[in-house]
């Protein structure tokens, strides 16, 4: 346990060290100021466009933190050739996957924190209620979800050639899930067959990263989800995050270090 | 010397393609469909603005129903959800039944994925009441921004900012979506609808809504399908108008013709045999 929260704190390190998460940061808060600062017919109580807006950018940023931040980390360590003092010590490649995915996910949850916290105190401010309770929750998903797809990342860092060819291939899927994966049942219907079943088992196969998504609960000030849900939701993430790191740890534990 | 010939070589060009820039860009202006006026927006966009100004007009819609509304595949299985309800609100159809059935697009759950992603979507319909109806009103502005010839976005932000005691502010925005329709009656009609009941100057507002029955006449007559309930909706309210201003013959002239196109022809027959009455009582100078 010592070795991986070791590894997960030299990740932690980096994502303060790099600009990533400071530029993103920035352009969330200069953006949703600026929107914020716009009056639409002299009405300044007019907030939930401004809400969208800056759950939307808080969402873009923590997914390109946790995809950028997870797709660098093995191929990094090889192609610096830290990789083989690092598995030189008593230290598996179990142990360095559990390390690089438990450290981009802290990493990403504290950059998820500011975000929220950000987003919080500027929806609070203008509507002078502090919805906590929702505003828990929904971070809480969107990190479980995030556990999944950097998951996914380290499983296609360690099989794709490219962390550029495995951050655009994470990016579509996710995008695509998040967008078409609910629905994805009712095109199957619609379709003849083999094509139908083959949509089906893609519906029943993949992880339904939709149901994290409760921007519009907190947008609309609409009553938390019972904590029963969000437990089973969170067992249910966890579980594809074993999936993926399994399948991760299948592809590099034989694999060749060299190029 | 290899250098300033470099520089001259580039100096040419530049001049060359400014020359050329300054000769072709009239020509290239008289070839498509843009006018020297056109907004930045539109030479950016094109016709995909429309698209744009479309999707922000439905997330008015969306925002009305506090987020629950059928996404496209929803859609796609229950047609029957056409209208946007901010729009049958404003025509005063806000609650019938057949729009909440059309509302229904969730179902039963499919399968338990199904299930149990429900409890983290809105599942309740609900509408925003009061003033909570603002919040729809910077989706419609942009709208109109990127589809200026979209008459609905003006009559239905009109409507909900009079909701919400904005008169200048709707009278403002119908005379801004006026410029960009000189001949839309429905915004006339609108605009008419804001002097009656929000300035109380039925003056103002007969002359207004007359204009809105010429531009009607102008662009209707002829047609196949002319919009019926528009001019129900103007002769109707002309007619409510002189009524109350105890003009009780104009009221029935426009009366009758709001019967030749209402849906409930006999209740506006009664509405004119009351006003006979009325008109030959002996009160009634």
């Amino acid at each position: 346990m010592n070795t991986i929260s070791a590894l997960a704190g030299v990740v932690i390190k980096e994502l303060y060290r790099r600009k990533d998460f400071y530029v993103l940061f920035v352009l969330t808060a200069l953006i949703t100021v600026l929107m914020g600062m716009m009056r639409f017919f002299n009405d300044a109580k007019i907030i939930g466009y401004v809400k969208e807006i800056c759950l939307m950018l808080v969402s873009i940023s923590a997914l390109v933190i946790a995809i950028t931040t997870a797709a660098r980390q093995i191929p990094a360590e090889r192609e610096n050739r830290t990789i083989f003092p690092l598995l030189a010590k008593p230290v598996t490649r179990g142990q360095v996957l559990v390390g690089k995915f438990l450290g981009s996910w802290l990493a990403t949850g504290i950059a998820l924190v500011v975000f929220y916290l950000f987003f919080g105190i500027l929806s609070g401010s203008h509507e002078n209620r502090w919805p906590v309770l929702i505003l828990l929750e929904a971070f809480w998903l969107q990190w479980m979800m995030l556990s999944v797809v950097i998951a996914l990342v380290v499983f296609g860092s360690v099989t794709f050639s490219a962390p550029s060819a495995n951050i655009t291939i994470c990016m579509i899927v996710v995008l695509g899930i998040l967008t078409v994966g609910e629905h994805l049942n009712q095109v199957a219907m619609q379709q003849n067959q083999p094509v139908g079943s083959i949509i089906s088992m893609i519906y029943f196969l993949i992880p339904h990263l939709e149901w994290f998504d409760i921007h519009k609960l907190v947008l609309f000030n609409q009553p938390p989800v019972p904590w029963v849900y969000c437990l089973l939701a969170s067992l249910y993430a966890l579980g594809y995050t074993a999936v993926f790191l399994f399948a991760a740890w299948l592809a590099f534990r034989h694999k060749p270090l060299t190029a | 010397m290899r250098t300033s010939r470099a520089i001259l070589v580039l100096l040419l060009l530049l001049s060359a393609t400014f020359t050329l820039a300054t000769v072709l860009q009239p020509q290239a202006a008289r070839s498509t469909a843009h006018s020297p006026s056109d907004s930045p927006l539109n030479l950016f966009m094109g016709d995909s603005r429309r698209m744009f100004a479309n999707h922000f007009y439905v997330k008015a819609d969306v925002y009305f129903h506090s987020g629950f509304y059928p996404s496209i595949f929803d859609q796609a299985r229950d047609s029957e959800v056409k209208e946007n309800h901010i729009a049958a609100a404003q025509q005063g159809k806000e609650d019938k039944p057949e729009q909440e059935e059309g509302m229904n697009f969730l179902g039963e759950p499919k399968d338990w994925i199904d299930r149990m992603g429900r409890h983290f979507r809105i599942t309740e319909h609900t509408h925003l009441g009061g003033e909570n109806a603002r919040e729809i009103l910077p989706w419609l502005k942009i709208s109109a921004v990127l589809d200026p010839q979209r008459i609905e976005t003006y009559t239905v932000a009109s409507y909900w900012l009079r909701g919400i005691g904005k008169t200048d502010e709707a009278e403002q925005f119908l005379r801004q979506g006026l410029r960009a329709n000189p001949n839309s009656y429905q915004i006339l009609y609108e605009l008419g609808r804001l002097l009656y009941e929000n300035r109380h100057d039925p003056a103002r507002a007969r002359n207004i809504w007359m204009q809105a029955l010429r531009r009607w006449r102008e662009t209707q007559q002829g047609l196949k399908e002319p919009d019926e309930g528009s001019l129900e909706r103007i002769t109707g309210d002309l007619a409510k108008l002189e009524e109350r201003e105890g003009h009780y013959a104009d009221a029935i002239k426009w009366f009758e013709l709001t019967r030749l196109h209402s849906p409930n022809p006999d209740d506006v027959q009664k509405r004119i045999d009351s006003l006979r009455l009325k008109l030959a009582a002996p009160e009634h100078p």
